[in-house]
C-alpha cells in the first residue's frame, strides 16, 4: 500500500488531520459547540466553489471562506444577535446554498468536486501535504501553548472572564482553528464529514478517560487510528476515505460506550 | 487605603426590564467577611456580578480596590465561586485540574504551569482538605467535596477578594456546616475579603460580623444581631 506515492501523501496529510481535528474538536465539544465544524464545513463548500469559479486554488478559497464563516458564527453568537443554534443554521444554509449556486455558475459539478465533499485518497498533492503540515503544526502548537487558558474557559467561562483571561479573543481563535482544520482536512475526509472527526473521537475518549488531559490525548489517538484505519480500508475496498474514517471513529465511540457500561457494573 | 468594594448610587436594570437594583450605596473594607442575604430575585447575584465587572451599572459607580472592575489591576486576584458551580464539561476532570484552572489569571497565559504555581495549587487543595483525592475525577466525589474543590479553585489565584454565590446550594446539612467552618477558618488565616451570598440567613449569620440585606436595594446593613425580627420571617426571605 505504501509503495504508492499517493498513499504516502494521503497518510502524511492524514496524520496531521487525525491529530488536529480531535484536538480542536475537544474544546468545541466540551463547550457544547459540536456542530460548529459542520457550519464551517458548509461555508468552506462555498469557498471551494468560488475557487473553481475564479480559477484559483479551492483549498485557499475554502480556507478564507471557512475563517469568514467561523467568525460570523462567533460574532452572531457572542453579540446575541440570534440564538447560538440559529446563528449556526443561518451560516450553514447560506454556505451550502451559495456553494451550489456558484458551482453551477462555474460548471463544476464533477468528480473533483465530489472528492472535496467526501474526501479522496487520489487527490492529495505534495502541496496539500505541505500546507497541512504547516497549518496543522501551527494550530497544534497554538493549542499546546494555550491549553491552560482554553481548559479554564471550558471549566467555567465566567470565572475565566473574572480572572482577566481574554475569553472573547480565545473564542475567536478557537473558531479560526476550526476553520483551519476544515481547510486542512477536506482533501482527506471531505467537507461534509470533517466535523464528525472533530466530534466522534472526543465523545469516545470522554467515555473512558480519567482526566481532562487524558481525554484530549485519547481523542487524538482515536482520531489518528481512525484516519490510518480508514485510509487503509479505502485503499483496499476502493471506498471514499471520509466515510470509512468516520465509520471507524463511530465504532470507537460505541466500543468506548461499551467499556464504560461494563465498568459501571 | 481604598475600600475593597465600593458602590456609589448604583442602579441596574436588565434590557427593557424594571430596575433589579436601585440606589445602592455600599462600602466594604479589606479583610471584612460580609454576608449578602435576601430573598430570591432580590438582586444579590446582580450585585456581585456588578462588583466583579460582569455587568456594568445602568447608573452610578462601582469600584474594586479603587478601580473600575473591568480595568482593575487585581482581576487575577478575584476568587469567584458562581451560583450552582458546576463543570462546563462532560469530560472527566480531576480535582487538581479544576484547581489549576483557578491559577490561569496569574502569570503568563502561555505554556504550562510553573513550579511555583503548582505549589500554590497544591497548597489550595491542602487547605480545603482534598489532598488525598487530588488526582481523583471530580465526578467521583461527594457534593460537599466537589464544592470544596471549587473553593480551592477560587483560592488558587491567592485572592484579595473571594466572592461565593450561594455556595451551599445542593449540599447536605452536614456539608453546609463543614463549608461554613472552612470559610471561617480561611478568612481568619488568609485575611481575605469575603462576600458570602446566601438566601438563607441561618447559613451565614453565625459566621459574619456584617450582614447586608438586599431586596431591590440595601434594606439592612449591620451586625446580624441588630437585624429586626421581621426579616427572620421566612415569608420575607422568599417573597
Amino acid at each position: 500500500m505504501l509503495d504508492s506515492e499517493f498513499m504516502r501523501l494521503a497518510f502524511a496529510a492524514g496524520a496531521v488531520v487525525g491529530l488536529l481535528a480531535p484536538a480542536v474538536g475537544f474544546f468545541l465539544v466540551q463547550r457544547r459547540m459540536s456542530l460548529i465544524g459542520d457550519g464551517i464545513g458548509h461555508v468552506a463548500f462555498a469557498g471551494v466553489a468560488a475557487g473553481y469559479l475564479l480559477g484559483i486554488s479551492p483549498v485557499l478559497t475554502a480556507l478564507v471562506a471557512a475563517v469568514a464563516g467561523g467568525l460570523a458564527i462567533e460574532w452572531l453568537r457572542a453579540n446575541r444577535r440570534t440564538a447560538g443554534d440559529q446563528a449556526l443554521a443561518f451560516v450553514f444554509y447560506t454556505g451550502i446554498a451559495g456553494g451550489v449556486v456558484i458551482v453551477s455558475a462555474a460548471g463544476a459539478f464533477d468528480v473533483d468536486l465530489f472528492s472535496f465533499l467526501f474526501g479522496s485518497i487520489l487527490t492529495v498533492s505534495p502541496q496539500d501535504v505541505a500546507l497541512a503540515a504547516v497549518l496543522g503544526a501551527a494550530a497544534l502548537i497554538a493549542i499546546a501553548l494555550l491549553y491552560r487558558a482554553l481548559a479554564a474557559i471550558v471549566l467555567d467561562e465566567e470565572a475565566a472572564v473574572v480572572a482577566g483571561v481574554p475569553v472573547r479573543t480565545l473564542n475567536l481563535l478557537l473558531v479560526v482553528l476550526s476553520a483551519l482544520t476544515v481547510a486542512v482536512s477536506m482533501r482527506i475526509v471531505g467537507i461534509l464529514l470533517i466535523a464528525a472527526l472533530m466530534v466522534l473521537p472526543v465523545m469516545a475518549a470522554s467515555r473512558v478517560a480519567w482526566s481532562m488531559r487524558s481525554a484530549l490525548a485519547l481523542a487524538m489517538g482515536v482520531g489518528l487510528a481512525s484516519v490510518f484505519g480508514g485510509l487503509s480500508i479505502a485503499y483496499y475496498a476502493d471506498a471514499p476515505p471520509g466515510g470509512t474514517i468516520v465509520l471507524l471513529a463511530a465504532a470507537a465511540f460505541l466500543l468506548a460506550s461499551g467499556v464504560e457500561a461494563v465498568r459501571a457494573r | 487605603m481604598s475600600l475593597a468594594v465600593e458602590l456609589n448610587d448604583v442602579s441596574y436594570a436588565y434590557a427593557q426590564g424594571p430596575p433589579v437594583l436601585r440606589d445602592v450605596d455600599l462600602g466594604i473594607a479589606p479583610g471584612e467577611l460580609v454576608g449578602i442575604a435576601g430573598p430570591n430575585g432580590g438582586g444579590k447575584t446582580t450585585l456581585v456580578r456588578l462588583v466583579l465587572g460582569l455587568l456594568r451599572p445602568t447608573r452610578g459607580e462601582v469600584l474594586l480596590f479603587g478601580e473600575p472592575p473591568q480595568r482593575s489591576s487585581r482581576r487575577a486576584r478575584l476568587g469567584y465561586l458562581p451560583q450552582r458551580a458546576q463543570l462546563g464539561t462532560d469530560a472527566p476532570v480531576t480535582v487538581d485540574e479544576v484547581v489549576a484552572a483557578g491559577r490561569v489569571g496569574s502569570g503568563p497565559l502561555l505554556g504550562p504551569l510553573r513550579s511555583g504555581d503548582r505549589d500554590v495549587v497544591a497548597e489550595a487543595i491542602e487547605r480545603v482538605g482534598l489532598a488525598d483525592v487530588a488526582h481523583r475525577p471530580l465526578a467521583t466525589l461527594s457534593g460537599g467535596q466537589q464544592q470544596r474543590a471549587f473553593i480551592a479553585k477560587a483560592l488558587a489565584g491567592r485572592p484579595s477578594l473571594l466572592v461565593l454565590d450561594e455556595p451551599t446550594t445542593g449540599v447536605d446539612a452536614e456539608s453546609q456546616e463543614a463549608l461554613a467552618d472552612l470559610l471561617d477558618r480561611l478568612h481568619r488565616e488568609l485575611k481575605v475579603t469575603v462576600l458570602y451570598v446566601s438566601h438563607e440567613f441561618g447559613a451565614i449569620e453565625r459566621y459574619v460580623d456584617r450582614l447586608v440585606l438586599v431586596r431591590g436595594t440595601v434594606v439592612f446593613d449591620g451586625h446580624p444581631s441588630a437585624l429586626p425580627d421581621v426579616w427572620h420571617d421566612p415569608s420575607h426571605v422568599h417573597a
